[in-house]
């Protein structure tokens, strides 16, 4: 712990620190651009030079590493001077453009020039202009605001594990550039985050708003199971962007492209009022006519004649009224597993990524089944990554082979190499055991087959036989890849014990002993097999699950309710209501509460606050927000079914593309276009 | 003060007149007991070099003894380095060209004498892309000495494996810079490292690395084997030694010569030079150690002393003691707005000062050139060396700076003079 004195304060800090870094705990503001906590230190700016005694020169303070004795201070004339020459040579070449540039009133430049510049410019010479460059179709580059402080270089190549972005040519000439290639990652949109200035800016946000109209609200991300913590810029009823916010054990400062660019799905395809279907055709109905429509063909029916489906986006509180909605009416048939993940419900430990996110960075060997992390939960990639980048991290995977950005042994396709590796076979056995803190990552490729139950079973194997579980440490963990699966088997949305699950309930439709199937948002199931039942849709998008309804009730997309939800870790995170939805569209929880009124027996709540209540009752862990509890592994036992040969297969085929929002949004299909198709498109021409 | 007797001068075949093979190289004395040289020991070696009190001939300056001892100890997870910085790319400077040419010998022998005292198996020759002549005469004598059994498994019989490796660079003035140099020679983009770490704790692959330049280390041995005391009676007290001086520019005879340190400027030009073109009195300025240094007017010249300390009193250096003389012919403020372009033109672009800064110093010496500013811009030139220098990663910034801090110093006059006569002529054509 060395002492050092910083402005005539003496302050004791961590070792291994920067004097960037103590100057800030000292309370001393230090500018920078170049410097970025979570990237590798460039020292290229200036902008944080600082004196320290007995240096001939000012030294660049995000660079140096904090000494026993040091005197620094931050606030002298050579350091005034240091930094008000760093900001004019900064804006000799940068173009004064600020009110017409997207980054206006969120710029590093700009407010630092207005903190640390000089109030008028002494450059007569003419100015620099550099081409601009394509990115892809969610960056927008205009390359000559450029202050080359390297920070999109080194997320590229340090956290994205991609090389396409580069520093060319040298001296004044230096220009950032991914020769005309767009770029190929799945988090390129924190690119437009880490830049500084106004180079890179999101293209499907082009020109759109200013940082000052945006009303901006903390929500949680739904487009995969990592549960990203997001802040929600809306503008009247419309969402105009998603940012990240910082959360160090969930996605660090970065979110996934899906998660940034979703934003146009949330207003097209949009469901904003009930439909009826009469003589074959959707035809606009009231509320009432809906649900009056919904009670005669209900109250014909048996409770085991009903079923439900809760989709993958579905927040807590409206499963949980489905669930008790379905009790009413005598049902069990209901399930939240749309894709037919063989997974209990009756042990969490069974069906969490137990070892938490965070906790990967503590791993040093991990095992993949049947998953492609980089595109089921990019973020949770980008942490493996992290890791495999400090060293002494092996990882094995079985399964499709693709490219994850970092180093593997590739084992196998199937099953068969997963009993190899339980019966020590493999030489990827001899890693687990010999690993302190090993873990195995099964994912929903290897879960949602009909051997599913087997696969996980043989994982519990593994992780008995290779101490992947013990006192500290619970390296068994399965990869979700829906917002909403580990919420609803907390609160129970499986078949009861004479009920039917998702395969079960299609099959019903079909045969006609189920005769009203209502989906909660569910648009991932086979619908052709519905056509025999009474499908009642809640949603709130045009996709699958309301073309085939006879019923179709408006419900709220996440950004426009107040719902919570369950990351893969087990993290209850609550999601805030940022918009309201459009048209009659209602919360999801309360069209339940109101349909119950007319059909059954009227919810017990009267309020959020009430059903949130109930959703501890339920399960105690709703009581517990934003905490992970790491419990030993419970018991599985497989169910009968043998496993089979055939090669595991990720259930993403399309990153861009998974549920309905994204399939509504035009960025995402040009990312389709671009990324999955191949399809090059809108290169400058300039190359270099 | 006496000229340097031919029996004191290190680089016998500086000229190339005799042979520059492993032959001619041992008649000269070179490779002579380098066995019992390296018996002497790390401690020895290095202490010797401290007493001697060479500094460093790349520029800078540093004592090389005292470079040599920051090596740590041998470590076998985590090789030593010696890296010769034979990138000789500052306009002016030609010294390491002649010893690589015509005495490469001196410099392999001294590769091995300071890789073992630094705990260095192996020794990296970063040369100059340009100097294509120079590398393959380095690389024969590299094959001479191989084959003669004084590099390899055990060089020259002392039971230290030694080996010595050419690399050529591609043109950047840049990788002259030491760690830029690693860099370069760890087949990245040459840009210069932030320091700390050193390169003697963190250099070439991560490893321990002491980057030294060619006439450091190809007079070491002579050093060693003649003994610091032989040394220090040429210079004065801490500027031991002999130096090459390239002298260039106006004077009669263009040359590299080995000389005592701390000769005066006017006698190394005038007896080694043929003195300055049309007399002494002609004279208009010297920039005494390559591009990079600040000039010195006449008037300091006639009693300058050329070693590092005088100079840097003086308010410039010694540098590589390239001495670029200029006589009253010369253009001084377009001599000048030269070294910005070279200057802008080399900038690696890494960090902000040097990389905008360079730029405009040298559009503003282009209408310095031409008259074309006003009077005041000639302080907004000064004080924008001054965000320059000392803000840099590396010291390229100040060598682009230092230059027209000495013409504003030493010509201001003139800077306001051209400025004057360009209103006026403006005015006239009004």
């Amino acid at each position: 712990m060395p002492k050092l004195t910083i402005d005539g304060k003496e302050i004791e800090v961590a070792d291994g620190l920067t004097v960037l870094q103590a100057c800030e705990l000292a309370g001393a503001e230090i500018p920078r651009f170049c410097y970025h906590e979570r990237l590798s230190v460039a020292g290229n700016c200036r902008m944080c030079l600082v004196e320290m005694e007995r240096a001939p020169k000012p030294i660049a303070s995000c660079a140096m590493p904090v000494g026993e004795g040091m005197v620094i201070k931050t606030d002298t004339e050579v350091v005034q001077k240091a930094r008000k020459g760093v900001m004019e040579f900064l804006l000799i070449n940068h173009p004064l453009d600020c009110p017409i540039c997207d980054q206006g009133g969120e710029c590093d430049l700009q407010d630092q020039a207005m903190a640390f510049g000089l109030d008028h410019g002494r450059y007569k010479e003419s100015k620099r202009a550099v081409t601009e460059k394509y990115m892809g179709p969610l960056i927008k580059t205009i390359m000559t605001r450029c202050i080359q402080c390297t920070r999109c270089v080194r997320f590229s190549t340090e956290v994205a594990g991609i090389e396409e972005v580069g520093l060319l040519n040298r001296g004044g000439h230096v220009e950032i550039t991914t020769l005309e290639k767009a770029v190929n990652t799945e988090l390129s949109g924190n690119l437009v985050d880490v830049c500084p200035v106004g180079a890179l800016t999101s293209k499907p946000y082009a020109f759109n708003a200013r940082p000052w109209e945006l009303k901006k609200v903390n929500s949680i991300d739904v487009m995969d199971a990592v549960g990203s913590n997001i802040r929600v810029d809306v503008r009247g009823r419309e969402v105009l962007r998603v940012l990240p916010r910082i959360h160090e054990d969930v996605n660090e400062e970065w979110i996934t492209d899906k998660t940034r660019y979703i934003t146009d799905g949330l207003s097209r395809q949009r469901i904003d009022r009930p439909y009826v279907r009469v003589d074959g055709k959707l035809k606009a109905a009231s509320w009432d006519e809906a649900f009056s429509d919904i009670k005669e063909k209900l109250s014909f029916l048996k409770g085991n004649e009903i079923a439900a489906i809760a989709g993958d986006l579905s927040d807590a509180e409206s499963m949980l009224a489905l669930k008790d909605f379905m009790t009413n009416l005598g049902s069990e048939n209901i399930d939240c597993r749309q894709d037919g993940a063989k997974l209990n419900a009756s042990d969490r430990s069974t069906y969490l990524f137990n070892s938490s996110i965070a906790g990967i960075e503590e791993a040093d060997a991990v095992l993949l089944v049947g998953s492609n992390p980089r595109w089921e939960a990019a973020l949770i990639n980008a942490r493996l990554r992290k890791r495999f980048l400090e060293g002494g991290f092996k990882v094995g995977m079985i399964g499709e082979a693709a490219d994850l950005t970092y180093e593997y042994d590739y084992l196998g396709a199937g099953p068969d190499t997963l009993k190899e590796v339980t019966s020590g076979k493999n030489v990827f056995a001899k890693v687990l055991k010999d690993a302190k803190k090993p873990m195995i990552i099964v994912g929903m490729g290897a879960l949602t087959r009909t051997d599913g139950a087997a696969v996980l079973a043989e994982a519990k194997a593994i992780a008995d036989k290779y101490g992947l579980v013990q006192d500290d440490w619970n390296g068994f963990n399965v990869l979700h890849t829906a917002a909403a699966r580990v919420a609803g088997l907390d609160l129970g949305l499986v078949p009861g014990s004479k009920g039917k699950d998702v395969a079960g309930i299609l099959e019903g439709a079909e045969n006609g002993s189920v005769k009203a199937v209502y989906l909660l948002g569910a648009d991932e199931v086979d619908t052709s097999k519905l056509k025999n039942a009474f499908v009642i849709y809640q949603g709130h998008h045009g996709d699958a699950g309301a073309s085939c309804a006879d019923v179709i009730l408006p419900g709220a997309a996440y950004t426009e309710k107040n719902g919570t939800y369950v990351n893969t870790e087990g993290r209850v995170q609550l999601g805030r209501l940022a918009a309201f939805p459009p048209g009659e569209a209602r919360e999801d929880w309360t069209i339940l509460r109101a349909l119950s009124e007319q059909v059954g027996d009227a919810l017990p709540y009267d309020n959020l606050g009430q059903l949130r209540q109930r959703m501890i009752e339920v399960n105690p862990v709703f009581a517990a927000i934003d905490q992970v509890s790491t419990t030993g592994l419970g018991d599985i036992a497989g169910d009968g079914t043998k496993l089979s040969s055939d090669p595991f297969k990720s259930n993403i085929e399309n990153f861009y593309m998974t549920d309905p929002i994204s399939r509504s949004s035009e960025t995402m299909s040009a990312c389709t276009e671009q990324f999955v198709l191949g399809k090059e498109q809108g290169a400058t021409g300039t190359n270099g | 003060m006496p000229l340097l007797e031919d029996k004191d001068r290190i680089f016998q075949n500086l000229y190339g007149q005799d042979d520059w093979g492993l032959e001619g190289a041992k008649k000269r004395g070179i490779w002579k007991d380098t066995k019992d040289l390296v018996a002497l020991g790390r401690e020895e070696i290095v202490n010797r070099m401290k007493d001697s009190g060479l500094r460093g001939r790349g520029g800078a300056g540093f004592p090389a003894g005292i470079k040599w001892s920051f090596m740590p100890k041998e470590d076998p997870s985590r090789p030593s380095y010696l890296v010769v910085n034979a990138d000789e790319s500052e306009p002016g400077s030609c010294k390491d060209r002649e010893i690589m040419r015509n005495d490469p010998h001196t410099l392999i022998e001294g590769c091995l004498v300071a890789g073992f005292a630094m705990g260095a198996h192996t020794a990296y020759i970063y040369i100059r892309g340009e100097y294509y002549l120079e590398s393959t005469r380095l690389e024969a004598a590299v094959e001479q000495a191989r084959a003669d059994g004084l590099l390899g498994d055990d060089a020259c019989g002392s039971g230290w494996a030694f080996d010595v490796h050419v690399h050529r660079g591609a043109g950047a003035y840049i990788c002259g810079e030491e760690t830029a140099l690693l860099e370069s020679l760890e087949g990245k983009k040459g840009q210069p490292r932030l320091k700390p770490p050193f390169p003697a704790a963190c250099g070439l692959y991560g490893c321990p690395t002491t980057v030294t330049n060619v006439e450091t280390v190809a007079v070491s041995p002579t050093i060693l084997r003649r003994g610091p005391d032989w040394w220090k009676q040429f210079g004065r007290e801490n500027n031991t030694g002999t130096k090459i001086f390239s002298i260039s520019g106006h004077v009669n005879k263009p040359c590299n010569v080995e000389e005592a340190m701390s000769i005066p400027m006017r006698e190394l030009i005038e007896k080694h030079a043929g003195g300055v073109r049309g007399g002494w009195d002609n004279l208009l300025a010297v920039i005494p150690g390559g591009s990079s240094v600040p000039m010195l007017p006449k008037h300091v010249c006639d009693t300058m002393t050329m070693d590092f300390d005088a100079l840097r009193e003086a308010g410039s250096g010694l540098g590589t003691a390239a001495v670029i003389v200029m006589d009253k012919s010369t253009d001084v403020v377009e001599a000048i707005c030269r070294l910005s372009h070279f200057y802008q033109h080399e900038s690696c672009g890494q960090c902000t000062p040097c990389r905008e800064g360079t730029g405009w110093m040298f559009r503003l010496m282009q209408r310095m050139v031409r008259g074309e500013a006003d009077v005041e811009e000639i302080d907004m030139l000064w004080d924008v060396t001054k965000q320059v220098e000392g803000h840099t990663i590396c010291a390229l910034g100040d060598a682009a700076a230092w230059p027209i801090q000495g013409l504003i110093r030493n010509f201001r006059p003139e800077l306001e003079r051209r400025i004057n006569e360009y209103k006026q002529s403006r005015q006239a054509a009004e």
